[in-house]
């Protein structure tokens, strides 16, 4: 029986480790440290943790090459963390199983929020989700029903099925690709722009003012992400 | 007199082009079994034991049991089988050896012509890339196969051989004369031990008869002797150890259309061989050209051609007369010998016109001339002569004519009781030279027979009769006729100069056009289309334009379009640009292309290769018309030279501004991230003493402005470098504007966003992370300018063509005048009393990164409220068209 959820950094430089970990202690995690790829996969599979901070820059192999040994590792969460413009290594990170990603440099607060997003997915995982409750906006995958202020949304297959798709890991980002995967199955080559326009029209539905969306937030270059109100 | 102590600068020329090129040796003989192979394999063994890597090229054994012993010691090189006609020939591998790269290769009889379809026609052009690649070459020749000897031989030995090499290559060359005595000789040929082809079988018992042999050894003797003394003299010349040599001396052939032209090419050759001078074969073109056929042009260019490889430089010059182009052009060159052929016209036509070495001799006093006699001296098939066709004119023209004379008698009847009859014949001249000025001599000659019938006829008693009873009449009549000759020629005259300073001037206002139109030219692109379509009207045929590349030779331009070229085109294309030498259809190279290629040499080295071709498959360049080639290609090489000079300015100015960037980027990168890192580290230290929320802040605050600031540095170096990673994908207008308000929200406090974008707006084909940059710095600008707590809007606009997204500000705006400025690097407008910070970079990234993504941006001020306005616009060809329902539901 764990008492408390257990937090890899794995980061090449020590004094953001040192930060982070201090970071994390406050907040309530059993933290622990790894400088290089190597050192990483051995406490990996020493501590067993929750979940994974990657920092995608390392000295010994690169980043992207851990993603799916750490996955395999067993039942990890993994966040990886890369400089400002690495769209494509973020999404290259997210489609080969990253669980959410972070932009450097990051606010403790964001990063915390993250973690939480990160560990609450992981209890929820596997089992039926339950009703969500997004700012005056409720998505219940049970029943297929969404309210807006108490009153029911119709929104059409593909519309539910992009809402459904982020609902299911509220808080995560979803890649475009994951997205598309899953609301049109069966073509091989995805459009980007009728997933915009699918979620331009779930916005108008959703959103009280559709210019500032509070509740599907847009990954530059990404996906999009179910933005979960703390507390909710 | 020449400064004694100065080395020719030409010969210097030559002898830096000789440097890094391999040494050719030549194993000279009179006849075929003197034992050059022999001795040439012999001598490489010699070189293989002294250490040279030496390999076989090729060397014909003809069976022989001693020569292929010799051989066997050696590497031989495989030879190249060509197929040719059904049988299989076995040329040698000219790329082989190059790969192999040895420091001697043995080759043997040099004179031998390739099978169709090689990359050179003749073997000693094998040979010249050979040596310019480096590699020594050892090779064989028989004396008669000496292009300027070939003549000669044959007048003696009545045997003509077809494969000559130009005395050029020999020049070059160490030579060595095999030597056996004749008697010696002709013993081997009776023992068998001489290998001769099966079609000289029948000449054989003439051709080695000991005073042909004796002739033929003194020829090779000598030639050898030439050689050694031209090769002193050359380095005589570049060292500048001469004392005195013949100074002055230049020969200069007259050439014609005839066959026997290449006999006087050959005799002028000797000449400027002995007198060590100079020389040059020039053709005057005149009248007579324009009705050349198309036997008489391949002639004459086939001509020209031998002279050029026989070392002279020719021209080709359009004069009224032989006599006075050559006189022009003798006096231009400051010839001293003019060899020229006497001409085969009649004694009747030199009797007319004066002959040619007449009017020479006269006009040109101190010049010798050489005439040589037009025969030929071994049987050259003689080209059977084209009549001449008589320009009989067109019927109007003796109408005419006849009209002119009956409107005479007319008159003269009326006249008679005035005037006596001499003065009546007078009148009749009118007609005559009406006629024989304007319709020429025939038809004034028949004006001039229908006078003096007319006359008589009407006016000389016994009148109606055509009896002559006064013999002083008979005079009147051959006056008539005379004038009518007269006339016609110095009318015809008159009009052939006017043709001809018509054709002259025809060129010069085509080669200035050309000219006019490369100098506008202002881009390399623009520049190669001009030449291209400049070049195939002037010449009527199709032209390709090639700029050399690391890939070989790109097609830049072609008139008409043109996609690609074949392999072997490309091959002739690398060719020239390789050798700085024309290669393909027409030249000496690779003849198999259909076009031919000429390289654009410049002080730069070659820049470009223009190629032609005709329609008809036919010679790209007529002979007349290679004088103007020769003139259009300086030209363009000119203006390639011109223009490299120009994009290197360009290059400099640009590395220049680059430099100005650099210096103003330290200084603000300088000013920008100490601020910020004082801040930090003296609230730090700070801190250690006083742990304070409030010190906190402001490390806070300062770490995210250098973030800001650094982030803004790496974009500005990827505008910079011109790299941008672009992945242009379908984006919306709304999320856009979203992310970067939110992005923003920390440095826009104080400021309300108002985004207005119309919910239907259609979505847009850019980079997202590109556009997010451009965004966050726009807003970023009009938080640090807009007045505190005035809104900041972001609207969007659909024009016809575009879409308008703009960031309007409320504040002082920008300073008249400067809209354009804002978007460079580091400016920070002057006249803002308010300390703004920024770091000048962030509207040139927005302009950078606009621009990267095909937008534009603009800056203007708004009035009421007063502020600033930027606004990106997105073309019409990066709006996606509306997505159609069905995909949606």
């Amino acid at each position: 029986m764990k008492l408390r959820d257990k937090v890899l950094v794995v980061d090449d430089e020590p004094h953001i480790r040192r930060l982070i970990l201090a970071a994390l202690e406050r907040a309530g995690y059993a933290a622990i440290e790894a400088g290089t790829g190597r050192e990483a996969l051995e406490r990996l599979r020493a501590e067993r943790p929750d979940v994974v901070l990657l920092d995608l820059g390392l000295p010994d192999r690169d980043g992207l090459e851990l993603v799916p040994l750490v996955k395999r590792e067993g039942d990890t969460t993994l966040i990886v963390v890369s400089a400002r413009d690495a769209t494509d290594e973020k999404v290259a990170a997210l489609d080969l199983g990253a669980d959410d990603y972070l932009t450097k440099p990051f606010d403790t607060d964001e990063l915390l929020a993250r973690v939480r997003v990160a560990l609450r997915n992981r209890t929820t995982r596997g089992g039926a989700a339950a009703a969500l409750a997004v700012g005056d906006v409720t998505i219940d995958l049970l029943s297929h029903t969404i309210t807006k202020a108490g009153r029911e949304v119709h929104l059409t297959p593909k519309e539910y099925a992009v809402l459904a798709q982020l609902a299911k890991f509220p808080g995560r980002v979803i890649t475009h690709n994951q997205i598309m995967a899953q609301v049109w199955p069966n073509e091989h080559e995805h459009h980007v722009e009728y997933l915009r326009v699918l979620v331009r029209s779930l916005r108008q539905k959703l959103e009280t003012d559709p210019q500032r969306p509070q509740i599907i937030s847009n990954e530059l270059g990404i996906g999009y992400r179910l933005r979960l109100v703390e507390g909710a | 007199m020449n400064e004694p102590d100065r080395p020719s600068p030409e010969a210097l020329l030559r002898a830096a082009a000789q440097e890094g090129r391999g040494r050719l040796k030549v194993f000279l003989g009179a006849a075929p079994g003197v034992g050059k192979t022999w001795e040439m394999l012999t001598d490489g063994h010699q070189r293989r034991e002294a250490g040279i890597d030496v390999v076989v090229g090729v060397v014909e054994t003809h069976g022989r049991r001693e020569t292929q012993a010799l051989v066997e010691g050696h590497e031989v090189i495989p030879r190249r089988e060509v197929d040719h006609v059904g049988h299989t020939l076995g040329e040698m591998d000219l790329d082989a050896i190059l790969e192999r790269a040895p420091q001697l290769v043995l080759v043997d009889e040099l004179a031998h012509t390739n099978a169709p379809g090689s990359r050179h026609p003749k073997r000693y052009q094998d040979v010249e890339e050979l040596l310019a690649a480096g590699i020594d070459v050892y090779s064989t020749i028989n004396i008669q196969h000496v292009e300027s000897l070939n003549d000669l031989v044959a007048s003696f030995t009545r045997v003509r051989v077809r494969e000559t090499i130009p005395d050029s290559v020999l020049e070059q060359a160490e030579i060595e004369v095999v030597d056996i005595p004749p008697g010696e000789l002709i013993e081997r040929l009776k023992e068998g031990k001489v290998y001769v082809p099966h079609e000289a079988t029948r000449a054989l018992g003439h051709f080695f008869s000991k005073s042909n042999l004796t002739a033929l050894r003194e020829l090779a003797l000598r030639r050898a002797a030439q050689a050694v003394d031209a090769q002193m003299l050359e380095h005589l010349r570049a060292n500048a150890l001469a004392g005195s040599f013949a100074v002055g001396e230049r020969v200069l052939v007259a050439i014609s259309e005839q066959p026997h032209a290449a006999g006087l090419v050959r005799a002028g050759k000797r000449l400027s061989d002995a007198l060590k001078a100079p020389w040059s074969a020039v053709h005057i073109q005149t009248q007579r050209d324009r009705h050349f056929t198309d036997a008489d042009r391949r002639q004459l260019a086939d001509t020209l051609a031998l002279a050029s490889r026989l070392g002279a430089s020719t021209a080709s010059i359009p004069a009224a007369s032989v006599v006075e182009g050559l006189r022009g052009f003798a006096q231009d060159a400051r010839a001293t010998q003019i060899v020229i052929g006497k001409s085969d016209r009649s004694w009747l036509f030199e009797l007319r016109n004066g002959s040619v070495v007449d009017r020479l001799v006269r006009t040109l006093g101190d010049v010798a001339i050489h005439v040589l006699p037009s025969g030929t001296p071994a049987a050259e098939p003689k080209r059977p002569r084209e009549a001449t066709r008589i320009d009989w004119g067109r019927p109007a023209h003796y109408l005419w004519s006849l009209l002119t004379v009956a409107a005479m008698t007319v008159l003269g009847r009326l006249l008679l009781e005035a005037l006596d009859l001499g003065n009546i014949a007078l009148l009749f001249l009118i007609p005559v030279m009406f006629a024989a000025a304007t319709f020429g001599v025939r038809a004034g000659l028949f004006a001039g027979l229908a006078s003096s019938l007319a006359y008589n006829f009407f006016f000389l008693p016994p009148n109606g009769t055509l009896t002559v009873s006064n013999p002083e009449n008979v005079i009147s009549i051959l006056v008539l006729l005379g004038v009518a000759v007269v006339t016609s020629q110095l009318a015809a005259r008159v009009r052939a100069q006017a043709d001809l300073a018509g054709a002259s001037a025809r060129q010069n206002a085509a080669l200035a056009s050309f000219s006019r139109q490369l100098t506008i030219a202002a881009t390399r692109e623009e520049l190669v289309q001009a030449i291209c379509a400049e070049v195939a009207r002037l010449l009527d045929v199709r032209t390709v334009l090639l700029l050399p590349s690391s890939d070989g030779p790109v097609l830049s331009a072609a008139y008409p379009p043109e996609d690609r070229l074949e392999q072997i085109e490309q091959a002739a294309a690398q060719w020239a640009i390789d050798n700085e030498q024309p290669a393909g259809r027409g030249s000496a190279t690779l003849t198999a292309s259909d076009w031919l290629f000429h390289p654009l040499r410049t002080t730069r080295g070659v820049l470009g290769v223009l190629g032609l071709a005709r329609d008809d498959a036919g010679d790209p360049v007529r002979s007349d018309q290679v004088p103007l080639l020769m003139s259009l290609l300086d030209q363009a090489s000119i203006a390639f030279d011109r223009m490299a000079l120009e994009e290197e300015n360009l290059k400099a100015q640009a590395v220049g501004e680059r430099d100005r960037l650099r210096s103003a980027l330290l200084s603000s990168v300088g000013h920008d991230l100490r601020t910020p890192l004082t801040t930090i580290l003296s609230a730090a230290q700070e801190m250690k003493l006083r742990p304070s929320v409030e010190l906190a802040e402001v490390v806070e605050t300062e770490a995210r402005r250098l973030n800001r600031f650094v982030a803004n540095l790496l974009d500005m170096a990827r505008v910079e470098a011109g790299a941008l990673p672009m992945k242009p994908e379908a984006t919306d207008l709304f999320d856009a504007v979203a992310s970067a308000v939110h992005d923003t929200r920390a440095s826009l406090q104080g400021h309300e966003v108002e985004v207005d974008i119309a919910p239907g707006v259609p979505l847009v084909r850019l980079d997202p992370v590109l556009l997010h940059h451009c965004l966050i710095n726009l807003l970023d600008n009009a938080g640090r300018y807009g007045d505190p707590r005035t809104p900041i809007v972001v609207r969007c606009r659909r024009v016809p063509d575009a879409l308008l997204l703009s960031i309007v500000d409320q504040g002082p705006g920008i300073p008249p005048g400067q809209e354009a400025r804002v978007f460079e690097t580091f400016t920070r407008l002057e006249g803002s009393d308010r300390v703004r910070h920024g770091t000048g970079l962030g509207l040139a990234i927005v302009k950078g990164f606009a621009e990267a993504m095909g937008l534009s941006v603009s800056a203007t001020n708004n009035e009421d409220p007063h502020g600033a306005c930027f606004t990106l616009r997105i073309p019409q060809a990066l709006i996606l068209a509306t997505i159609e329902d069905r995909e949606m539901s």
